[in-house]
């Protein structure tokens, strides 16, 4: 099981990050919940994985550490809530900006740009 | 009777960040100036209290009565008592500034505020890994909101930058901590430094990968190279007040590094802590290199103030690279001393900008200023300041720092970096007060002057240089008090 656990962890994890460096807002924001997934299992795990065992010290040999249930649950409110306002804030942006890019200019706009200026470079030398 | 002073920093924003929004204080923006005004000043009081009372002992606030290692704890200790005391006396500046006019660009300014206020208090009292989390989520979530408050294509598109980089720290830091809980089993920062001896060799390892992941955590927050690309573009996009009030910010990561890697797991036998260390001089040395071009390249006065942020990020990163008792103790007065000052100096920036008109605050020839002789009296006073040239405060700041370099090679990395940071700081301000105050046009400014309040908030800032310099010599021996404390409470848990 553990094994099959950290793969998750892992694809969730490789897939955030590719999402993650893509350029217009809704992959990234994507990538920020997909990231957040695979950190909620990563954290859940720190407690160890066991099955069906109660959070209770002493009534058995082997318990559930109850904790990281508790962070996970706190983890999950507080990402669900940012990834909410990220969401209106790209849609704010795109309203401000008439393009979902993350740095506000569309990609071969900027190579438009960056030809512009080498022109004038070169008229000048 | 139990002593319940931690909490009130925490408790008396919160509560007025809500009291704001009800209908009554929604009506009229003066009455959300006067109470929020009012709540600032309280937690003034209550911070100074706090502060007082934690030379005598060390308070740990159980919050519904846990017993220490299981519950929830506010530690009020010298060092977060200190950073309390400091966000409060910049927080009365910043609701001052706030006060002219700022606030009515955009909706809910003092609720924003204060509920980033609650969560920095929270962030520096908290005694549990977990919390510092949560308040870091809260302080967070505010200053989302007020960088974009007052809207504007620049501020939204430099806060989609922030946020996102931000949140992916958040994830990071939750990835720490799920390390630190696994190998620890416990997220509270005293019992996690009694517990490290007890690791095995396997555990220490991941133990080592949560603290390099916090370094990346910590070093977004304060913007140390490869981390600082958000910070010039935001903090020259944030309205003045906000730009000043995050000027404690980027100390929130230090502090985090101060009270992690040097408090808690600085000192520890088990820990080899080259790597670490290694990584502090390469960063504080790669961002002061960056800060410098940054000073030298400014276009306006707000970017380059950004850039002096980065600049005083890294001088200070350089006392986290020492690690010593005396280091800490001299990060301390220069962290209190530039974050007065950067505020100072965002606020004076707007000021600036106002009373040159379209010109605004860009290195080029306008019309002369209303206040011409004040603004450039308070510019020369900052400017001095910030290089450190006596004898205002950034001068016994840098000289504290240098001292506090040992070793032969510390002494070259130390002085040679933070003295080439100086000069460029020099060199860019010497730049920006003779464009701004003496290259001016024969247009004749209006007769209309800039109104008490912001000058008022401006010379709180500006008069704390002079001060803390009168006060050096109670202030060095606090802080060493300080530092000491923040140092040695962990070898002394080693050594039990």
């Amino acid at each position: 099981m553990e094994g099959l656990y950290a793969i998750c962890v892992g694809v969730l994890t490789s897939c955030g990050i590719y999402l993650l460096l893509r350029g217009r807002t809704f992959p990234v924001i994507l990538g920020l919940i997909m990231l957040s997934y695979a950190v909620n299992l990563f954290l859940f795990a720190s407690g160890r994985l066991t099955f069906n065992m109660a959070p209770i010290l002493g009534e058995s040999e082997h318990y559930t550490d109850a904790l990281p249930q508790a962070l996970v649950l706190t983890a999950i409110v507080i990402g669900f809530a940012t990834t909410a306002f990220m969401l209106v804030l790209a849609i704010r942006a795109y309203s401000e900006s008439g393009n979902d890019h993350v740095d506000g200019k569309p990609a071969d706009e900027r190579i438009h740009d960056n030809s512009i200026a080498a022109d004038k470079g070169g008229r000048k030398a | 009777m139990i002593n319940h002073l931690p909490i009130l920093p925490v408790l008396i924003p919160s509560l007025t960040g809500a009291l704001l929004l009800l209908p009554v204080f929604q009506r009229s923006i003066q009455r959300q100036r006067l109470l929020s005004l009012a709540a600032t000043l309280l937690t003034l009081a209550v911070a100074i209290a706090l502060f007082a009372s934690s030379s005598e002992a060390t308070t740990h606030y159980l919050l519904g009565n846990w017993e220490q290692p299981f519950g929830i704890v506010l530690v009020a200790d010298r060092l977060s008592t200190l950073l309390v005391l400091l966000t409060a006396v910049l927080s009365c500046g910043v609701v001052l500034y706030a006060s002219a006019g700022t606030d009515e660009d955009g909706s809910f300014f003092h609720s924003l505020l204060q509920y980033q206020l609650m969560g920095i208090y929270g962030a520096f009292l908290t005694g549990d890994m977990f919390n510092l989390f949560v308040f870091f989520e809260i302080l967070l979530l505010a200053s989302y909101g007020l960088l974009a408050h007052s809207g504007g294509k620049a501020r939204i598109r430099a806060s989609v930058q922030y946020v996102t980089l931000n949140l992916i720290g958040s994830a990071l830091f939750l990835v720490a901590l799920g390390l630190m809980y696994g190998t620890l089993g416990t997220l509270n920062i005293t019992n996690m430094a009694e517990r490290v001896a007890l690791l095995r060799d396997d555990q220490l390892v991941l133990l080592e990968a949560a603290l390099l992941i916090l370094i990346v955590v910590f070093g977004l927050k304060t913007a140390l190279v490869p981390l600082h690309f958000w910070l010039v573009r935001s903090y020259s996009a944030a309205t003045a007040p906000v730009a000043a009030l995050f000027a404690i910010m980027t100390k929130v990561g230090i502090y985090g590094f101060y009270r992690v890697h040097i408090g808690t797991f600085g000192h520890q036998p088990e820990l080899s802590d080259g790597l670490i260390q290694t990584l502090f001089w390469l960063m504080a040395a790669v961002t002061m290199v960056v800060a410098i071009v940054g000073v030298l390249g400014s276009k306006n006065l707000r970017t380059l103030t950004a850039n002096l942020v980065v600049l005083s990020v890294a001088t200070l990163m350089f006392t986290v690279a020492m690690g010593s008792k005396e280091a800490v103790s001299a990060g301390l007065y220069y962290l209190i001393h530039s974050t007065l000052v950067t505020a100072a100096l965002f606020l004076l920036a707007d000021i600036i900008a106002q009373e040159r008109g379209s010109a605004a605050d860009n290195f080029v020839a306008a019309r002369p200023m209303r206040q011409q002789t004040l603004m450039g009296l308070t510019f020369m006073a900052v400017a001095v300041t910030v290089v450190g040239m006596p004898p205002m405060s950034g001068f016994i700041g840098k000289i504290l720092i240098l001292v506090a370099a040992q070793t032969g090679s510390q002494q070259l990395a130390a002085w040679s970096f933070i003295l080439a940071g100086s000069l460029a700081a020099l060199i860019g301000l010497s730049r920006a007060g003779t464009s701004l105050l003496w290259h001016t046009t024969g247009i004749k400014a209006p007769a209309q002057t800039t109104s008490v309040l912001p000058i008022a908030a401006l010379m709180l800032f500006v008069l704390s240089a002079p001060v803390m310099v009168v006060l050096s010599g109670p202030l060095t021996n606090t802080l060493a008090l300080v530092a000491e404390q923040l140092v040695t409470s962990t070898t002394e848990v080693a050594l039990q």
